[in-house]
């Protein structure tokens, strides 16, 4: 039988619970996605880094003719179901950080809006409620 | 003014008509986990297991044929670009709920993604191969600075326990509250086994 590796605990922990997050802004947003951000015309938008990855986009309303094509597609995926910023980025093989800022975009444009933004999440505190989580508990308990 | 609700009208466009389905049902309430892990340990078989869709990865950046999540900087270490996808899962629960899973990469490097991956995470799932301790290192130490519910699920390939849970506990460092428990990641039952447990711990730490 192969000998498990040990680990020794970090100590003290590499950064203190609640010390902020180590990339204010996102460093998805700085890192390497260079190139798909012409997308974006090099931009990143002030609150998309505020937009989790699995909140839901809706449509509410058609594309403009000078929306770029991933605009526009963004809004056709939502014009009748529900996506997460995630399924978008998938879908239309877009990194997730160019993804939210078209979304942002889009709805400060008001065509769109972006469900599940949390007003009091910007700690890691889950924003998950006992309620929410008890719903959760029985959903999956009951696969 | 002949149409004095014009701007409204405006205001209100219908969503195009392909769908014709009418407004949409109100929004769900979306929730998630994190399933993180080292290279292979099975996170997308995982997350596969209980998935309603079929698992999607998020696109990576900079690359046209990065292959698979881990992949990306494994095979060329050399690379200074970042490419890093994200596979994940949805479960639609009653009451109007989405949970979705996403397998995030375990190595040290990918540490800039989880602090925005984990924010509003219900808790997180470590896969661990025991073969491959070590490559859960980075999840847990990271989970625990952080005081992120989480449970070790140790994926027994082919069904084999090779290690006891004590031995595992005592080698990771494991405080007595952390959930450590064995998993099948192609088992639909196992890993329900696994969610659940992560659900619990949050409920309890939001309580306590």
């Amino acid at each position: 039988m192969p000998e498990l590796t040990p680990r020794s605990r970090p100590v003290p922990a590499p950064r203190p619970p609640g010390s902020g997050r180590t990339a204010p802004g996102g460093l998805e947003d700085k890192t390497a996605n260079v190139r798909p951000y012409t997308v974006t015309g090099g931009r990143t938008h002030a609150g998309s880094s505020e937009v989790p990855i699995e909140s839901l986009v809706e449509c509410l309303g058609p594309p403009a003719p000078e929306h770029a094509p991933e605009s526009r597609q963004i809004l056709e995926f939502t014009s009748h179901q529900y996506l997460s910023v995630a399924e978008l980025s998938a879908h239309l093989h877009l990194p997730v950080g160019v993804v939210r800022v078209l979304a942002c975009d889009l709805a400060d444009e008001g065509l769109l809006r972006v469900h599940g933004l949390t007003t009091t999440d910007h700690g890691r505190t889950p924003a998950t409620t006992m309620s929410v989580l008890e719903s959760v508990l029985d959903g999956i308990s009951a696969l | 003014m002949a149409f004095p609700h014009s701007d409204v009208v405006t205001a209100t466009v219908a969503p195009p008509a392909s769908a014709g389905a009418g407004p949409l049902p109100p929004a769900p309430t979306t929730v998630k986990i994190v399933i993180a892990g080292g290279f292979a340990v099975g996170k997308t078989t995982f997350i596969g297991s209980i998935s309603d869709i079929e698992p999607l990865s998020t696109e990576a950046a900079m690359t046209e044929h990065s292959v698979g999540v881990d992949d990306a900087g494994a095979a060329s270490p050399a690379k200074t670009t970042t490419t890093v996808a994200m596979d994940f899962g949805r479960i639609c629960l009653p009451g109007n709920l989405w949970l979705y899973l996403f397998g995030t990469p375990g190595q040290d490097r990918f540490q800039f993604m989880w602090d925005d991956l984990v924010r509003g995470a219900i808790g997180a799932v470590v896969l661990v191969d025991t073969d491959r301790l070590d490559q859960s290192f980075p999840a847990v130490d990271y989970f625990e600075s952080r005081r992120i519910p989480f449970v070790v699920a140790v994926n027994c390939f082919d069904g084999v326990a090779r290690h006891t849970l004590g031995d595992i506990r005592e080698a990771l460092a494991l405080t007595a509250h952390v959930p450590l428990l064995y998993t099948d990641a192609r088992s639909r039952a196992a890993t329900k086994q696994g969610l659940v447990t992560v659900v619990q711990l949050a409920m309890d730490r939001l309580q306590s």
